[in-house]
This record gives structure tokens, C-alpha cells and sequence, in this order.
């Protein structure tokens, strides 16, 4: 993220951030505050550091402060289902699982008003230049563990996970981008054949476990840093529903032909051996009756998003695009008696 | 087209102009007359320009099971795929 940019929020979360860092870790002199990015001003005055933008789009923006992070929520998420998705996270029974805020309870002082902010101890991400070294394995593992939780051992009233809105609105942002665009026809149509509780239109059937509801390899951190455990982050989306959503990307990623063979059987392999229940147990038995519908939802989402973005940016898609929006052109054209099950 | 081994429906894929029809339900592929002698053809041109394939895994690695609406090269046929080299899959692996 370019420091050049930095904006009154970025400042904001820097302070907020800054404060939470230095009461985490109270005997400890700051590495931030020691650390060689302040610089002389014109008059010879120390300006602050530069704020570390760790992430900046509208649906969630993190600046860290060495030991913390804080990170401010879209606008106009402040409401009851925030704060007991905060508390899972702080929950005992995801001590392990997912990465705890600092002070979940007060908000932070000279928080902006408009857009709820949390604070987090900072862990390491997966290396986005290195992803063939991605944890699968600690991925599946932490994913199984997450669903084994009762939903009704926490904290409540629980909402729905949000992954079936969150490819509603894709497809919202799809149609913003111009129902014309040629690339968006197979989109169109790989949505329509989709079951309604997939597009958010009706709840889950099944039985609902605890899901994170928007799991990709930017949710994983080591804490704490550097050699911790791996750990899930990001609660926006986390509620209750059908836990193979938590799977689906990374199956989609496999069906497209992405993810190599070797790292889905890791990721499912692990899944399996910590007693996720999202799939059959047992490597002989077949995960994709549970996995379909979820992951054609994931793959439409991610081709939706894509075609929108290239069409807002005047590029072509990339393969990875590319691969998304052939997928769907297949899953138009299946025939209807091949149509996903309903979890059982 | 039905699978004349399982029934389940058939779907036709174009690979480099031979048309390969798979089965949806058992992933076996029929091939029409001339294809198979299309596929040798393309095969041995493909071998002369690149190196030689990298060997399987030891053991054999079964590819694992994948949706009918898949990417048509699963189904244990080809191994490795190049699939770290996609451009575009690294990010995509970080997204929403």
C-alpha cells in the first residue's frame, strides 16, 4: 500500500492502533515509534511515521502500529451483529481458532463515527508473492474446528453467515457494471441455475454450524509473530449456516483448474482429519454432493466480481478470470437433472 | 449423448479443434472416429516443441474427485497443470 495517499481515516486508525500497541505490550519499547520512518519536516520538526495501510476498500480499511492493528468496519455495520461477532472471536471456545481483539468490549477512543472500529493484535499473512507456500493443512484444520463449535455455546443471537448476500451482491455489482458486457452472460445465467438459499434468497437448508463466510488465504495470520500458530481472521461475515460455504472457494479454485490437485487434497484431507462436518468423513467418500451448490455459488461470485472490475478498469480478464467465467459457461449449460443437492 | 457406460449425460468439449465428448457422471471420455489419430497427432507435435513432461508423482497420485462442470482437463488424464503459473491466480487466492 503506497504511504503517499494517506488519508484522515488512515491517521485516525494509526492513533487508535498506536494506543491499543503500546497498552498490549506495556513494557516493551515500541518497534513502530523506534523505527526509522519518521522523518525531518521542513522546520526541523520529527513528523510522524507514515500510517502502515495494511488493507484500504470500503467493506474494511486496517492500519497497523506495530504490535496492533486497527481496523475500521463499512460504514453502517455497527449494530448488534458486530458486536457478537466480536465477541466470538473473543470467545474461549475460539481461543486457537480465531485471532481475539484487544479490549473487544470499550470502542477505541477518536474512533470515527461513521464506521465502527475494532482493534487486533498483528499477526503475520500468508506471502502473497509465495503462494505455493500457503498452510492448507491449518487452514483445514482451523475451518473444521470452527464449525465443531455449538452454535448455541456462544455468545448470541447469532446471525446468518453472510456468503450467499455476499454473492448476491456481486451480481449486484455486476448488473452496475452493464448488463451488456458480453462476459457477464454466462455469469447471468450460471446464477439463475444456482438454488435460492446459494443466492441469499432463503435460509440454509440443514443444520446450521458456525461458519467464517468469506474464507480465502488473506483470512490466515500467524500470532503471535513471527513462528505462532496459524489463526482465522476477519469476522464481518461469520454467523451460522451451511459450513461447506467455507470450503467452496478453494474447491472452486479446483474444479477451475487453479488449485492444483495436491493442495485441495491437503486443504480436504486436513478438513476430513479434524472432523469437519461440512463433507462425509472418510477420504473414499465423495465431498462434491455437499460442495456443488456452494462452490458454482463462489465460482459465479468470483467470476461476477471479475467481469466488473475488468469492465471498471478497460482491461481483459487475466486466466484466473478467465478459467471463473468458463466455469460458468458450463455450469449454464448443465443439464437440469445434474442440479445441487440440498445439504442434508 | 448418454454415457454408454454409466448413462449419465454427456458434454462435449473442444480441445485444440477434436471435439472429445466426457460423461458427466463417470468422467469417462468418448472419443468419435479420427479422434483418437487427431489426439496422437496434436500429442506428438505438442512433444516436439516442449520438453519432456515431468514424471508422475511417486505412487501413482490419484487426482481427486471433481464436478461435472469442472475444468475439462481433471480426471486424472494430466497431472501437473501449471497451475501456480496461472497469471492472476496468486491474487485471486487473497480476494473476496
Amino acid at each position: 500500500m503506497p504511504p503517499e495517499s494517506a488519508t484522515p481515516l488512515h491517521r485516525e486508525l494509526a492513533a487508535v492502533a498506536r494506543e491499543a500497541a503500546h497498552l498490549s505490550r506495556p513494557h516493551h519499547p515500541c518497534p513502530a515509534c523506534a523505527a526509522p520512518p519518521r522523518t525531518r519536516g521542513p522546520a526541523g520538526t520529527l513528523t510522524p511515521p507514515e500510517p502502515a495501510v495494511l488493507a484500504d476498500r470500503p467493506d474494511g480499511t486496517v492500519v497497523r502500529h506495530g504490535a496492533a492493528v486497527a481496523k475500521a468496519h463499512a460504514p453502517g455495520t455497527g449494530g448488534p451483529d458486530h458486536r457478537v461477532r466480536l465477541a466470538v472471536a473473543g470467545h474461549p471456545r475460539l481461543a486457537g481458532v480465531l485471532l481475539p481483539p484487544l479490549a473487544p468490549e470499550d470502542p477505541p477512543v477518536g474512533a470515527p463515527r461513521d464506521r465502527p472500529v475494532s482493534v487486533w493484535p498483528y499477526g503475520t499473512p500468508v506471502d502473497p508473492d509465495d503462494p505455493a507456500a500457503a498452510p492448507w493443512e491449518a487452514a483445514g484444520t482451523l475451518l473444521a474446528r470452527l464449525h465443531s463449535v455449538p452454535p448455541g455455546a456462544l455468545p448470541g443471537p447469532l446471525p446468518p453467515m453472510r456468503g450467499p448476500a455476499k454473492a448476491a451482491r456481486a451480481m449486484a455489482r455486476l448488473a452496475a457494471a452493464g448488463d451488456r458486457l458480453p462476459a457477464a452472460a454466462p455469469v447471468r445465467a450460471a446464477w439463475r441455475r444456482l438454488p435460492g438459499w446459494a443466492r441469499g434468497e432463503a435460509p440454509a437448508p440443514g443444520p446450521a454450524a458456525l461458519c467464517h463466510g468469506d474464507f480465502h488465504l488473506g483470512q490466515l495470520v500467524r500470532h503471535p509473530v513471527p513462528g505462532g500458530p496459524w489463526l482465522l481472521i476477519d469476522v464481518d461475515d461469520l454467523g451460522t449456516g451451511d459450513p461447506a460455504w467455507d470450503l467452496a472457494r478453494p474447491a472452486a479454485w479446483y474444479a477451475t483448474g487453479l488449485l492444483a490437485p495436491a493442495d485441495w487434497a491437503r486443504f480436504l484431507g486436513a478438513y476430513r482429519a479434524a472432523g469437519g462436518p461440512a463433507v462425509p468423513p472418510g477420504d473414499d467418500s465423495d465431498p462434491w454432493p455437499r460442495l456443488d451448490a456452494p462452490a458454482r455459488a463462489l465460482t459465479v461470485q468470483t467470476a461476477a466480481l471479475a467481469v466488473a472490475k475488468c469492465a471498471a478498469a478497460g482491461r481483459a480478464p487475466d486466466d484466473a478470470e478467465a478459467a471463473m467465467v468458463d466455469a460458468c459457461a458450463r455450469i449454464a449449460e448443465l443439464p437440469a437433472r445434474s442440479a445441487p443437492s440440498s445439504p442434508t | 449423448m448418454q454415457c454408454p457406460k454409466c448413462h449419465a449425460p454427456m458434454h462435449t468439449y473442444n480441445r485444440n479443434g477434436v471435439q472429445i465428448e466426457q460423461c458427466s457422471g463417470c468422467r469417462g471420455i468418448f472419443l468419435d472416429y479420427g479422434e483418437l489419430e487427431a489426439l496422437t497427432r496434436l500429442e506428438s507435435q505438442w512433444t516436439q516443441q516442449a520438453p519432456p513432461p515431468a514424471p508422475p508423482a511417486p505412487g501413482g497420485y490419484p487426482a481427486p474427485a471433481a464436478p461435472a462442470w469442472g475444468a475439462p482437463h481433471h480426471g486424472g488424464h494430466h497431472g501437473h497443470h501449471g497451475h501456480h503459473g496461472h497469471r492472476g491466480f496468486g491474487r485471486m487466492l487473497f480476494s473476496s
